[in-house]
């Protein structure tokens, strides 16, 4: 009798062990993907999942479908494109003759832009949705607390040849003195000027081929928006406010969102993400 | 009441009209202009103020080089040649050239500074950074937009490089005041580098005006070079953001 029972407690303690072992290899293999890089970061999402009736919150990664168990491994490289759709609130940019308003323009072209760089398969932050004006500074935290992110600002203009689009990279900057690994806030833009020109130069031979009379390569200029930006940042102003029908200036929205996804996507594979948000690059 | 008495009050009374028929439309001029001094803005009161910059007849004429819009290229600048008598102290020198930049060319669809805008003052320090204050104006008048706000300050700079040697760097003000943007893209936060040749590395960010129409100094092109890893890689070590210090 009491042999059976020394049996059947040992077959219940080889069972509990064999429990405890599928428990613990369960948690080996669950443990990477909760890296505390991550648990700070907005979770990467599946492209495939990403919706394009999503309505994101400023600041939020648009789409983000991560795993509720946390299985999900994080894709590597450029995800993430910050969009920013200039000025809005109490200022309206550029105005035109017949009422033409630069800050309600930008933000339909922001839709298609967007629309153009899910496709691709970026995730889009934007730093505004509706008539707010975020400060040069909050819109550059958005894109600063991104981990491999671009950013692009879009803008129209009083002047120039309608009808055409040029992209600007920041001016050169002095050179950022990394004591202690900080970035100065108000150069955060500096180590990263040489892959803001490639991005720029890329999305500019795109809207060439496009809108003829735009120049082939990117320009350079002291754009406020782009200096504090810790990421390959890029303005994108289309021509211009003063066109008589708005209609013109909305027949260009397609073309400009088809060049800013290719140029993105074709900038993708050459720029290695750091691994903070806002670090070197 | 005798009838002397009335016909004396009767008269004093035609006087006093008359007087005031007299003095009343040189009383009423005088409000009228009274009220036009208060009218005047501080801006035009401060602009009457500023010594008006004497052209002296002897200084010798020389072809000053001005930067307008080019009628060729779009969103571009050219310079045209004015003769000017100029002055040899560089201060007062950049003083005329930028007011002949600020007058304008000839077509005014050329421009790159707004009509309304003025010079307030100018001052040259001695390591070559000038400093000079416009009036409200040019950051209210001027359209918005990056090529239009950079043509300015591009047209700024490059007239005061062609014409003023001594000038390097420059540090522009509205009315008195340092201001984040000219007219909501161009940072102005900076100076502004002036003579590409000659130019140092100042200590505070130097936002340079190169762009469409001025190609970047071979030396400033290394500098950002060596600032920029040649290979798209992470090949530095990784760093945080610092908090934002000096603005908000």
């Amino acid at each position: 009798m009491l042999s059976w029972v020394s049996k059947i407690l040992r077959m219940k303690f080889l069972s509990l062990l064999g429990l405890l072992s599928v428990a613990l290899v369960a948690g080996v293999l669950v443990s990477p993907s909760l890296t505390p890089s991550q648990a700070q970061q907005p979770a990467p999402s599946n492209p495939a999942a990403t919706s394009p009736a999503a309505t994101p919150t400023p600041g939020r990664v648009a789409g983000s479908a991560a795993s509720p168990f946390g299985t999900q491994t994080p894709q590597g490289g450029l995800n993430i494109v910050v969009l920013d759709p200039a000025h809005g609130g109490t200022d309206p940019g550029a105005r035109g003759t017949g009422g033409i308003r630069e800050s309600e323009i930008v933000l339909d072209f922001a839709v298609q832009v967007r629309r153009a760089l899910e496709l691709q398969g970026f995730q889009v932050v934007q730093t505004r949705q509706g008539n707010e004006n975020p400060s040069f500074d909050d819109r550059s935290a958005t894109a600063n607390a991104q981990r491999g992110a671009v950013f692009v600002t879009l803008h129209i203009s009083s002047t120039g040849l309608p009808g055409t689009a040029r992209v600007y990279v920041n001016s050169d900057l002095p050179p950022v003195a990394n004591a202690g690994g900080l970035i100065p806030w108000d150069r955060a833009q500096a180590p990263f000027l040489g892959l803001s020109k490639a991005f720029g130069d890329l999305v500019q031979g795109f809207l060439a081929q496009r809108f003829k009379g735009s120049p082939d390569t990117a320009q350079s200029a002291s754009v406020r928006q782009l200096r504090t930006t810790a990421a390959p940042a890029i303005a994108v102003e289309v021509s211009s406010v003063t066109v008589e029908d708005r209609a013109d200036l909305d027949r260009m929205a397609p073309g400009v969102a088809d060049a800013i996804a290719r140029g993105t996507a074709a900038f993708k594979p050459s720029y290695v993400v750091p691994s903070t948000p806002g670090a070197l690059p | 009441m005798t009838p002397s008495w009335k016909y004396w009050l009767i008269g004093g009374l035609a006087v006093a009209v008359l007087a005031a028929a007299i003095y009343f439309p040189i009383l009423r001029r005088r409000v009228k202009r009274a009220a036009r001094l208060q009218q005047q803005s501080e801006e035009q009161a401060r602009r009457e103020l500023t010594q008006p910059i004497p052209i002296n007849p002897s200084d010798p004429r020389v072809k000053a080089k001005v930067f307008w819009v080019s009628d060729a290229i779009d969103s571009t600048l050219a310079p045209v040649t004015v003769e000017l008598p100029l002055s040899n102290d560089p201060a007062l020198r950049s003083k005329q050239v930028l007011n002949t930049l600020l007058a304008g060319p000839v077509d005014a669809e050329l421009r790159t500074l707004p009509p309304d805008a003025s010079l307030l003052a100018f001052y040259l320090l001695p390591d070559g950074t000038a400093i000079a204050d416009f009036s409200e104006a040019l950051a209210t008048s001027i359209p918005s937009g990056i090529v239009s706000e950079q043509l300015a300050v591009n047209s700024i700079t490059r007239t005061l490089e062609a014409n003023v040697p001594q000038v390097q760097r420059l540090k522009i003000l509205i009315h008195g005041q340092e201001v984040e943007t000219l007219a909501g893209h161009l940072d102005l936060a900076g100076t502004f580098v002036v003579n590409t040749k000659v130019a140092q590395e100042p200590a505070k960010p130097t936002p340079t005006p190169s762009g469409t129409d001025k190609p970047a100094s071979p030396a400033a092109a290394a500098k950002a070079r060596a600032a920029v890893p040649g290979t798209l890689t992470a090949t530095r070590a990784p760093g945080k953001l610092a908090q934002a210090e000096s603005r908000p």
